[in-house]
């Protein structure tokens, strides 16, 4: 099947229904998998044992803003292409990127009490971080304001894609403004500067979670089209009584 | 003594990410069985997308997937 043909709802549907299950063993046995590796990951010599917050911490991280990036390349499907999936996969995906995002401030603040002596500070990093969670709500409230569909992904797409300038603010404030953050660490010029031993069970647990995400994307991305075909049905039957 | 004196930090952290995780999986899967439940009701009732020509109606609902 080419992957054109998945534009069609019908055929998503009946791929997506093969495919979850699959998806689904398949996140399990990854995540036992990495949690075994992320349980015998060594202490830091700074950080001692809070390190394996990291295993949550950076992967919720990598997905809230994987997510707003993906969200604005099916805003770019609503407005340009049309595509008949693509606010259907933005309006799946919120809940799951604020998700992330929420799990992502949480573990940073219980990260951050020990090693930094504060829950929160209104640093670059973690200020923006948080913007990227209000812009999520923002955008799960702008899908339930506005009733009509249509109206709603349109209005959605240009949120979307006026949030997603606070991606590379994110990305980047660590090199813009002195904060109390780490710099990059795993993705950087000049390679990762983490020891492997921690190194290797943080990118199990990083793509564990991407395939969780993507196993739930698919399932809610099949719901919000049953849900689209239950208010057709509920139109037809209200339009045959009236 | 540093692991023991952050494990309640660390077991706190694990257990956001569980119910996190879990909040989402129930919520995917119960939204799931909702739907098809009130999709077999009206189809139950004799409604189909492609089976009601009621051309208003098509009309209104030709926004939705």
């Amino acid at each position: 099947m080419r992957f054109a043909e998945l534009a069609n709802p019908s055929r998503f549907l009946r791929a997506a229904n093969l495919a979850i299950p699959w998806l689904g063993g398949a996140t399990v046995l990854l995540f036992a998998f990495a949690l075994y590796r992320a349980m015998l990951a060594p202490d830091d010599y700074q950080q001692g044992a809070t390190v394996k917050i990291m295993f949550l911490h950076v992967p919720s991280a990598w997905l809230g803003m994987l997510c707003w990036a993906l969200m604005t390349v099916a805003a770019l499907g609503t407005l340009v292409w049309r595509h008949p999936l693509a606010d259907v996969a933005a309006k799946a995906a919120a809940p799951l990127g604020a998700a992330f995002t929420l799990l992502c401030l949480v573990t940073g603040s219980l990260w951050g009490r020990p090693e930094w002596g504060t829950y929160w500070v209104w640093d670059a990093r973690l200020t923006s971080e948080l913007i990227l969670f209000l812009l999520y709500l923002g955008v799960i409230a702008l899908w339930r304001t506005v009733e009509d569909t249509s109206r709603a992904a349109r209005a959605v797409a240009i949120l979307t894609i006026v949030g997603a300038i606070d991606l590379p603010i994110i990305k980047f404030s660590v090199d813009w403004w002195n904060t109390l953050h780490q710099g990059a660490s795993v993705f950087r010029l000049g390679g990762s500067t983490i020891h492997p031993a921690i190194l290797v069970p943080l990118l199990l647990m990083a793509a564990a979670f991407t395939l969780l995400f993507v196993t739930l994307l698919l399932a809610a991305m099949r719901n919000e089209i049953l849900r689209r075909r239950v208010r057709t049905l509920r139109l037809l039957q209200a339009s045959a009584a009236g | 003594m540093q692991a023991t004196a952050h494990i309640d930090f660390i077991v706190a952290a694990y257990a956001a990410g569980l119910i996190v995780i879990v909040a989402l999986i129930a919520w995917v899967m119960l939204d799931y069985r909702s739907q098809r439940r009130i999709l077999a009701e009206l189809e139950r009732q004799g409604l189909s997308r492609r089976s009601t020509p009621v051309r208003e109606a098509s009309q209104a609902a030709r926004e939705d997937v």
